[in-house]
């Protein structure tokens, strides 16, 4: 049985639905991330299973019993605000102290347990210092530090990350993985930022005008988007859409406007006719100078309408001879890379059929 | 020196001449002047001798604060004093406190209104309103019957509402209310819901809230207008004049008297300087307590 059984909840506000009908289960320990753009929904989740905001319908359950008769403070959930609340009058010790106090633990053990709780976020020697003495990292680690001293059943975290700078970021999200290694708490994580959730989560629901996009493992998502949105939410991606033209031997050829028929590997049933999209991701595709012959089942020519150079990889704009524009990813240190491509260069880009994902619909 | 320099330090003089020029006529020189007086004797048809006299030296004696501590009667009114200021601080923080956290909570649209309604008595003239409250609280308004009615269901003799130690706080109280509320307010107002949302989620209930983040966060905001309060209701004296009755004269009454009854100058001088002397000295034994409990809240922290 899953912890945490989120099953048909909705929430409107007047004439908007913030949450429709959305049903997840999240397993103990696992570290979960519901990911999507703003206003699609996430936040109101997090809120409702915190308990600052209730479900218009469907139920919440942790461990099988109804959450719906607790307010926040009785609930074994723990949130990280964005902003972190740590309370200004109080310092790095009171806060951390604040939940075992609420907690009634007897006055003698909450030294040891301020300690280790400093200990695990590595705040050792900090205990005296008031939240404006800390810097912006400092402050993260003391709300989750705080969060977790009373050992929740869920640590819930509200784009935590989001006021950190790119590089303290990056140590964050590391230090984050390693710590719910450490205490097997089950983390539900919300952020906007794909490759933070990509790089942090076991699974990840994407979310979209209220409900669930798709539910999957982060490689699984990323390889395999199931809407158009996903692929396009996830990563960048070439999104080439068209009628299905042929399909047999799981093999779809797809009438792209702008590029003609492009053919893709796919183990779904395509009908002839409908529409559908392949998704293709920049760095599937090989980008040569025109004048060599690419053995791909996918071809083109075209000619490059724009760069970005971005240190280890560089992006380029290829526009064909029917001005369809695809994305492609070269990485710098390519063996045998003679040449980067410059605006105007006349280059062949092609693909096999299994670097791309058909998208029906 | 850089034309910038120059400039910043001309900046520095247009802001702060205003305020220091202010405070040298209307605090530092009557300061001195009142210092002055107390030192002087009373004249003969009241005001103040001669500083020299007819002998033609220097009358300056300590004979006013002599007779301040020869009596302990002024030390007793000084006290009572103190008292009444107290009671009326913290009536009013208690009637205050609620009402800013409302107005505070409120829509913002519709905060304006509500403070606007704090200050609207502001509007009409301080001793109208105290002579209000005289038909208010008087023997033949409905306040008064009724609380006689009541009384005498249970047996217990009418009593005068008017003319007594209650009129005076109920007045002292209500003049000096919104004195607390807006200070209390403009603290109050600030306050960010995240941190209450973070107590709730960290497993305190409505009461813990209030005393673990809300009060501490708010005490700047209850200094001040205790401030506010405290100090101008220890020296009030139209109140306890018009609404009190004979045992109710406050030390500002008996400063008044000396200066327009009395005429004796110089020991009204002393009775303003002591005066003086105890608000800061209260105002600064409060700063020091609060200081104190916040030092005591860090090291158990």
């Amino acid at each position: 049985m899953a912890l945490l059984e989120i099953q048909d909840v909705s929430r409107r506000f007047g004439d908007f639905t913030a949450v429709d009908q959305v049903s997840l289960a999240i397993g103990a320990g696992e570290f979960f991330t519901l990911l999507g753009p703003s206003g699609c929904g996430k936040t109101t989740l997090l809120r409702m299973i915190a308990g600052f905001d209730l479900p218009d319908g469907g139920t919440i359950r942790l461990n099988g019993k109804d959450l719906v008769d607790q307010p926040p403070e009785a609930r074994p959930v723990r949130t990280v605000f964005q902003s972190y609340a740590l309370f200004p009058h109080m310092t790095v010790a009171g806060n951390i102290a604040f939940p075992l106090q609420m907690a009634k633990t007897p006055a003698a053990q909450i030294p040891a347990k301020v300690a280790a709780a400093l200990e695990d976020v590595r705040l050792t020697g900090f205990d005296k210092r008031f939240p404006h003495e800390l810097s912006g990292g400092q402050k993260q680690r003391v709300a989750i530090g705080r969060a977790l001293v009373t050992h929740p059943t869920i640590l819930l975290l509200d784009e935590p990350l989001a006021a950190l700078d790119a590089k303290l970021r990056e140590e964050m999200q590391i230090e984050l993985i390693n710590l719910q290694k450490e205490v097997g708490i089950t983390f539900i994580y919300v952020t906007h930022d794909q490759t933070e959730a990509l790089a942090l989560s076991h699974r990840i629901a994407v979310m979209n005008k209220g409900h669930v996009e798709q539910l999957d493992v982060p490689s699984r998502l990323y390889s395999y988007p199931q809407t158009r949105f996903v692929a396009d939410f996830i990563g960048t991606c070439n999104l080439l859409t068209g009628l299905v033209r042929t399909s047999s031997d799981g093999i779809v050829s797809l009438d792209v406007e702008r590029l003609g028929p492009v053919r893709v590997a796919t183990q779904d049933a395509a009908v002839l006719g409908t529409s559908g999209a392949i998704a293709l991701r920049p760095e599937k595709i090989c980008l040569q100078a025109a004048a060599t012959e690419l053995a791909a089942d996918n071809r083109f020519r075209g000619t490059v309408s724009d760069f970005l150079y971005q240190g280890d990889v560089t992006v380029y704009i290829v526009t064909t001879a029917e001005g369809a524009k695809i994305e492609a990813l070269l990485a710098n240190s390519t063996a045998g890379r003679a040449k980067f491509f410059e605006v105007g260069d006349h280059v062949e880009i092609g693909w096999p059929v299994e670097a791309g994902h058909f998208i029906p619909g | 020196m850089s034309t910038l320099q120059r400039s910043t330090r001309l900046a520095k003089w247009v802001v702060s001449g205003p305020p220091l020029v202010y405070l040298l006529f209307f605090f530092a020189i009557p300061g001195l002047i009142m210092v002055l007086a107390s030192l002087r004797s009373p004249g003969e048809f009241g005001g103040l001798a001669p500083i020299i006299d007819s002998a033609g030296s220097l009358d300056l004696n300590l004979e006013s604060y002599a007779r301040f501590f020869e009596d302990t009667l002024y030390i007793r009114i000084f006290l009572k004093s103190i008292v009444y200021a107290l009671a009326t601080t913290l009536i009013c923080l208690a009637l205050a406190y609620p009402l800013a956290a409302l107005i505070a909570k409120s829509p913002p649209q519709h905060r304006n209104l509500l403070l606007l309604l704090v200050i609207l008595p502001f509007w009409s003239n301080f001793l109208i309103r105290i002579y209000a409250w005289m038909i208010i609280l008087g023997p033949q308004a409905a306040l008064a019957r009724t609380v006689n009615a009541v009384l005498a269901m249970v047996g217990v003799e009418p009593v005068n509402l008017l003319f007594s130690a209650f009129a005076v706080l109920v007045c002292l109280v209500y003049v000096h209310l919104p004195f607390m509320v807006l200070p209390l307010y403009a603290n109050l107002e600030k306050h960010d819901q995240a941190l209450l949302d973070a107590a709730q989620d960290l497993g305190a209930n409505a009461w813990q809230r209030f005393w673990r983040i809300t009060f501490p966060l708010s005490l700047p905001g209850v200094y001040a207008g205790a401030a506010l309060v405290f100090i101008p209701a220890l020296g009030i004296f139209a109140i306890p004049d018009i609404l009190g009755g004979p045992d109710d004269s406050l030390i500002g009454n008996v400063i008044k008297q000396q200066f327009l009854e009395s005429r004796d100058w110089p020991f009204g001088s002393v009775l303003s300087i002591v005066l003086t002397v105890a608000a800061l000295a209260l105002a600064g034994l409060a700063a020091w307590v609060g200081a104190r409990g916040q030092a005591r809240e860090t090291a158990r922290a």
